[in-house]
């Protein structure tokens, strides 16, 4: 029977299937951090339980660690304690852990694809929502909570309904300045914050596959701001040259093995999803939030939408989110000072990220009264920055290139945007209070994030593009 | 895991739409390493001023509001996997969140919790606003043996659905990761089977 690639990941993992049940799926790899652990730990613990497969776990420490000074000791208290914790767990019940000061620490959704641990056909979760990142390669993917990671630990296993599919296909050529961000930026505008909610959705067409692999991370990583379960991409040549001689991927005769059965994980022609989607890259405009979900997206020269053009049960919700933002109905966000600008997080803290921000900021300066923070996704990225020179591009552009972290894009360590403060980021929620009590955050594209930086505004990128 | 019995309830109306889990527990809350104790900061910006002083006009502020059901606007929970969301419900006294959707790992957090998220129509949604606001002790019982919320002061109900299987861990306390457990024979087995072993 023709299948989804979903389905035949899905069916590969199935441990067991009983009607009335949800399935027992099997998951390959485990990734791990520091703050939707401890609990799970704890819990296995109270129940007197190893772990059941520990080679299958791998640990960082990312969403709690100071982007300044990382040599030195945690400052913040609860935040050294739940690291220290962390260290702790893993060293009891075996995990290899990748801490701070190790040189593969990251953004557990940035160190796993460049260790070669997210491989195609895998089946892969996380505490973190973000986990749809690992979709990029052809995996599923997904976010879970703190109880279902101590099943995790306790079983590999885990019990799940059979998502939904959804093929959602962009074709045709991306415009000049219009990257992976803004397609991602795009469709969740399309279809709201809950549109993929049930779903597991599959990303294709011309345009996505013309997608580099860092770039299909960063439209797979927002899968899940449209309420997807998750998001994946059939792995091709361009994803099996990025694997190819990564620290943890298939070697030899194992990468042989591994490439042919790596050539089946595509959608069956003519198999069905339940839902099918296309939109034309054509169409897409370097794209900018203005709202306080990730669905309240415009293309950078749009005006903000009316509260009265909004169904009617919603338009109280809006009207509370423009509120919020300082924003008015019908306005232009164009030439709109902004006091932020954040490059970092799982969504665009990669090496092509930065080198497309040094790219366009080379010879530039920063505009006086911004504040630009650039966070790289892991001690790799910032190496690899480091040897490529971009770090000076950064320093004589006024660019502050911290230490890896999830830093800003959640603010749970100290680098938060104050309260009332507007910060044009490259993260992936743009939600009331994400970055700071009372920040103000537009989700934007790295290239839009760092014409902002220069201008001191929000600005329509293309127009300092040379043609 | 408690058991979950029939209830009747007052209820806590919060209506606002795309509720996110950054808006029920803020990430500055999440260093804590116990289960506990996140009922304290539950919707922590929408209580509280920068001063740290409670906003009156937050429904969880307003003593005219109390009961063990929150009745929140559509696509609650929305955002991060975080799990101390449906902690801190339930630590702040909830049993029960109805809303007319909710993000799936919200929902999967919350029945692993034994709290139970209940989706009704945006129209029964509407309705039980509407009662709430008539008369704010007004009260809802929930039936999840008959998958039923009822409005006790006009007897409109509805039923909603749930997967047997949760329904039955909730109905009897039971957790997953026991069922899981009894079943390691086969995991081993599909491990030596496995149609592509990774490792």
């Amino acid at each position: 029977m023709a299948k989804t690639l979903v389905e035949k990941i899905w069916d590969a993992h199935v441990v067991k299937r009983e009607d009335g049940f949800p399935d027992i799926l099997y998951i390959d790899t485990h990734l791990i951090h520091e703050v939707t652990s401890p609990q799970a730990f704890d819990g296995l613990r109270k129940r007197g339980l190893k772990l059941f497969r520990p080679q299958q776990t791998v640990a960082t420490a990312d969403h709690n660690v100071p982007t300044l000074d990382q040599h030195l000791p945690i400052k913040e208290e609860l935040s050294r304690y739940q690291v220290d914790m962390l260290t702790k767990n893993c060293a009891e019940f075996g995990v290899e852990l990748y801490g701070l000061g190790h040189r593969y620490q990251g953004i557990v959704h940035v160190i796993g694809p460049e260790l070669g641990i997210t491989l195609p056909g895998k089946t892969m979760v996380c505490g973190d929502s973000h986990t749809s990142t690992h979709g990029a390669f052809g995996a599923i993917a997904f976010g879970i909570g703190t109880s279902q990671v101590e099943q995790v630990f306790a079983t590999q296993c885990l019990q799940q309904s059979k998502p939904k599919t959804m093929k959602i296909e962009v074709n045709g050529e991306l415009g000049k300045g219009v990257g992976a961000k803004d397609i991602i930026l795009y469709i969740i505008a399309k279809i709201s914050a809950a549109g993929g909610t049930g779903y597991f959705v599959e990303f294709a067409g011309s345009a996505i596959r013309s997608l580099s692999m860092e770039a299909r991370m960063t439209v797979c990583n927002m899968s899940i701001e449209m309420g997807a379960r998750g998001g994946l991409i059939a792995p091709d040549e361009t994803t099996f040259e990025y694997i190819k001689g990564r620290e943890f991927a298939p070697k030899g005769e194992k990468w042989d093995e591994a490439l042919a059965y790596w050539k089946t994980l595509y959608s069956d022609a003519d198999a069905t999803f339940d839902s099918v989607l296309t939109f034309d890259a054509a169409d897409i405009a370097p794209m900018i939030t203005y709202g306080t979900n990730p669905g309240m997206g415009i293309g950078i020269d749009d005006k903000i939408p009316s509260t009265a053009a909004q169904p009617t049960s919603e338009q109280l919700s809006y009207q509370k989110a423009l509120d919020y933002m300082g924003f008015d109905d019908d306005a232009s966000l164009i030439g709109k000072p902004i006091d932020y600008v954040f490059i970092g997080s799982c969504t665009n803290s990669r090496i092509e990220d930065l080198r497309e921000v040094a790219s366009f900021v080379k010879g530039k300066q920063k505009a006086a009264d911004v504040e630009v923070w650039i966070v790289p996704g892991s001690k790799q990225v910032e190496a690899q920055a480091i040897a490529e020179g971009l770090d000076k591009i950064f320093e004589s552009a006024g660019f502050q290139l911290r230490e890896p972290g999830c830093s800003a894009c959640l603010g749970m360590n100290e680098d938060k945007i104050p309260a009332g403060k507007y910060c044009v980021s490259t993260s992936n929620r743009n939600f009331e209070g994400r970055q700071g009590p009372n920040a103000r955050t537009l989700l934007v594209s790295p290239l839009t994030a760092a014409a902002a930086a220069v201008t001191g505004k929000i600005t329509d990128v293309r127009e300092l593009l040379e043609a | 895991m408690k058991k979950f019995e029939k209830l009747t309830s007052a209820v806590v109306p919060v209506n606002i739409e795309n509720v996110d889990t950054d808006q029920i527990i803020p990430a500055r809350f999440l260093k804590a390493t116990t289960r506990e104790g996140f009922g304290e900061n539950l919707f922590r910006d929408w209580r509280f001023d920068s001063d740290n002083q409670p906003k009156a006009d937050f429904p969880l502020n307003n003593p005219i509001y109390s009961g063990k059901v929150l009745v929140a606007g559509k696509n609650f929970g929305c955002g991060s996997s975080r799990e101390h969301a449906a902690w801190a419900i339930q630590d702040h006294g909830f049993d029960v969140v109805i809303s007319s959707f909710f993000a799936d790992i919200f929902k999967g957090n919350a029945l692993n919790n034994g709290l139970l998220p209940i989706q009704v129509s945006d129209a029964f949604l509407a309705e039980i606003f509407n009662e709430v606001e008539k008369d704010t002790k007004s009260t809802l019982t929930v039936d999840l043996e008959a998958q039923t919320v009822t409005i006790d002061a006009t007897g409109s109900s509805e039923s909603f659905e749930i997967n047997p299987y949760k329904k039955s861990c909730l109905i009897n306390g039971y957790d997953d990761i026991d069922f899981v457990r009894s079943q390691t024979d086969l995991i081993e087995k599909f491990e030596e089977n496995k149609v592509f072993k990774f490792y």
